[in-house]
């Protein structure tokens, strides 16, 4: 149980509606995220809780509706704009670059962070170095706390799927991300694997402060996890609140398990 | 042994520089699928830039020194193609992003003539020479092991040190720098790379860019061996078979591939020329991507690609 006193408000969706042509993937969902909690988006499968997602990262445009990190409206703007503003994001179906080592793939992740252009790296300039060499620092303490250093310079393809996820984790970890946004980081996984992801996911939230969006299936692991909980149906929203409140709401029950007629 | 090896060298040679055109091939092919049709466009572009700088800098300036009009005009010619490269970019790429590939295609196509017009438009459409003083003389090595030992031209030993040393220095660049990680995450998974920050539109073109000095080392030794002229876009066609053997992803794989052709052709003409009526240097490496298509369809090391159904 993350037991700590939530802040402001850091990120806020207001109004949001998102169509594809005629289908209607969200519809007006309001809804806050304070400074260092963890929030839970949860919802049957086609509830839009990726369309949620996507939206906060700029992959989709929503048609209406705005949304606020501290405060500064982003419309129209584009995952790399998102990503440069402080959202950093981990996906349901791995996106890691497979070929390259774990160390290289959270290395990626700094890459906002470099200052030094392309020659001083390609000429190796003293500043290059030394740029490299303290990002490597910080990523190097990332492989520690994600405790996957015996991996380091196996391809990513080669590990194990639950490892994956970690490096997944790392990746993000590692642009220091205001919110952190996790899309079902618990899929797949064995119990032990589950375990594992989420200690990794309260340290996180714990050691660095970081506020984390997580969107998931298994609702057992989202009581424990989130401080408040979201939850989407058909692209509405049907409940908002801490898990024992959402977990007494009629209608979550009858969207989960069916309602009785 | 000693004709055997001889030819074996000079294929070596050869291929090394149709790695060095199929390099281009691969490097844009990977980072934004775009299969560019204009590399061998780029490599006359760039021939024809640098030996009209190279022809213009000592009446410009009065420097008479081979190497500094050489070197001057290399620069000039690098600056070109990245200039080249930003407005493809901005022009023509930029605005056809998640558009299908054939038509990402048939955008280079339209690039190709326009750079082969533009080119001679620009610089001219006589024969020039690139002299990048190499020594023209052939010498014998190993005298002492074989009977008349093997002759190597000195020029083609040269170039393939030079293409060698490019390829080494592209592949620091992409292992050891931050921008080369950057380009290697765009190359294995788009979305991936976008949401962690990196500025795609920025990777394109550094990607054109090195794609384009590429072209610009090619276009400089082919140049100064045959001569700058309109066939050296033709050059390019010899890369195709190239990057069928050795896969349209695979760096690797146009190195390898660029030299299997390269040596194939030089043995298929000595050893299979006489039996077939000659002539097979001109086809063997169509026909050798024929047969690859057939067996291995994406190439000694392309990924394979499989669909979910």
């Amino acid at each position: 149980m993350a037991g700590r006193a939530a802040g402001d408000v850091i990120l806020d969706v207001r109004n949001i509606s998102l169509r594809f042509g005629g289908v209607k993937a969200l519809t007006d969902i309001t809804f806050d995220v304070r400074e260092h909690e963890i929030r839970a988006i949860i919802g049957p499968n086609g509830a839009g809780k990726s369309s949620m997602l996507n939206c906060i990262n700029g992959v989709y445009q929503p048609q209406e509706g705005s949304i606020h990190l501290r405060g500064r409206a982003f419309r129209h703007m584009n995952p790399r704009q998102v990503a440069e503003m402080g959202v950093a994001r981990t996906f349901q179906n791995l996106a890691l670059f497979k070929g390259m080592s774990v160390l290289d793939n959270i290395m990626t992740g700094r890459n906002l962070k470099m200052r030094t252009n392309i020659l001083q790296q390609a000429l190796r300039w003293g500043a290059a170095e030394r740029e490299e060499t303290a990002h490597r620092k910080v990523v190097e303490g990332i492989i520690d706390f994600l405790e996957i250093q015996a991996y380091r310079k196996t391809p990513v393809g080669k590990m194990p799927y639950g490892l994956q996820k970690r490096v997944d984790l790392g990746r993000a970890l590692a642009m220091e991300p205001q919110v952190l946004l996790l899309d079902e980081p618990m899929a797949g996984m064995n119990v032990e694997e589950k375990q594992d992801m989420s200690r990794f996911i309260l340290d996180v939230n714990d050691e660095f402060g970081t506020t984390i969006v997580l969107i998931e299936h298994d609702m057992g692991v989202v009581m424990d996890l989130s401080d408040r909980v979201v939850v989407l149906d058909y692209g509405r929203k049907i409940g908002d609140g801490s898990p024992e409140e959402v977990r007494a709401n009629p209608d979550v029950i009858s969207a989960y398990l069916g309602t009785v007629h | 042994m000693g004709p055997f090896l001889e030819t074996l060298l000079g294929g070596l040679m050869v291929g090394m520089l149709y790695s060095l055109i199929a390099l281009g091939f691969v490097l844009i092919y990977k980072a934004s699928g775009v299969f560019n049709f204009a590399q061998g466009a780029m490599v006359l572009f760039a021939a024809l830039a640098m030996a009209r700088f190279a022809e213009w800098i000592p009446k410009l300036t009065g420097l008479n020194n081979k190497l500094i009009d050489n070197t001057i005009a290399f620069a000039g010619a690098v600056l070109v193609m990245i200039v080249l490269a930003w407005l493809i970019q901005k022009l023509v790429l930029g605005r056809l992003v998640n558009q299908d590939g054939i038509t990402l295609l048939m955008a280079t196509i339209g690039i190709t003539y326009f750079l082969e017009g533009s080119g001679q438009t620009l610089f001219g459409n006589d024969i020039y020479k690139i002299d990048l003083g190499m020594p023209k003389d052939p010498v014998f090595i190993f005298e002492k092991t074989f009977d008349g030992g093997i002759l190597v031209n000195k020029e083609d030993l040269y170039a393939a040190l030079i293409a060698a040393v490019l390829v080494a220095l592209l592949a620091l660049f992409f292992q050891k720098t931050g921008t080369g990680r950057a380009l290697r995450a765009v190359a294995d998974d788009h979305q991936a790379a976008q949401s962690i920050g990196i500025p795609l539109d920025r990777i394109w073109v550094i990607v054109w860019s090195v794609a384009g000095i590429v072209a610009l080392v090619a276009g400089a030794i082919w140049g100064s061996k045959l001569g700058v002229q309109f066939s050296l876009s033709l050059v390019a066609l010899k890369a195709l078979p190239v990057v069928i053997l050795g896969g349209l992803t695979s760096i690797p794989g146009a190195i390898i591939g660029g030299l299997i052709i390269g040596v194939g052709e030089k043995l298929s003409e000595i050893y299979l020329g006489p039996h077939l009526g000659g002539g097979i240097e001109i086809w063997f490496a169509y026909v050798l991507a024929l047969a690859f298509l057939l067996v291995r369809p994406q190439g000694l090391f392309g990924e394979k690609i499989i669909d979910r159904v």
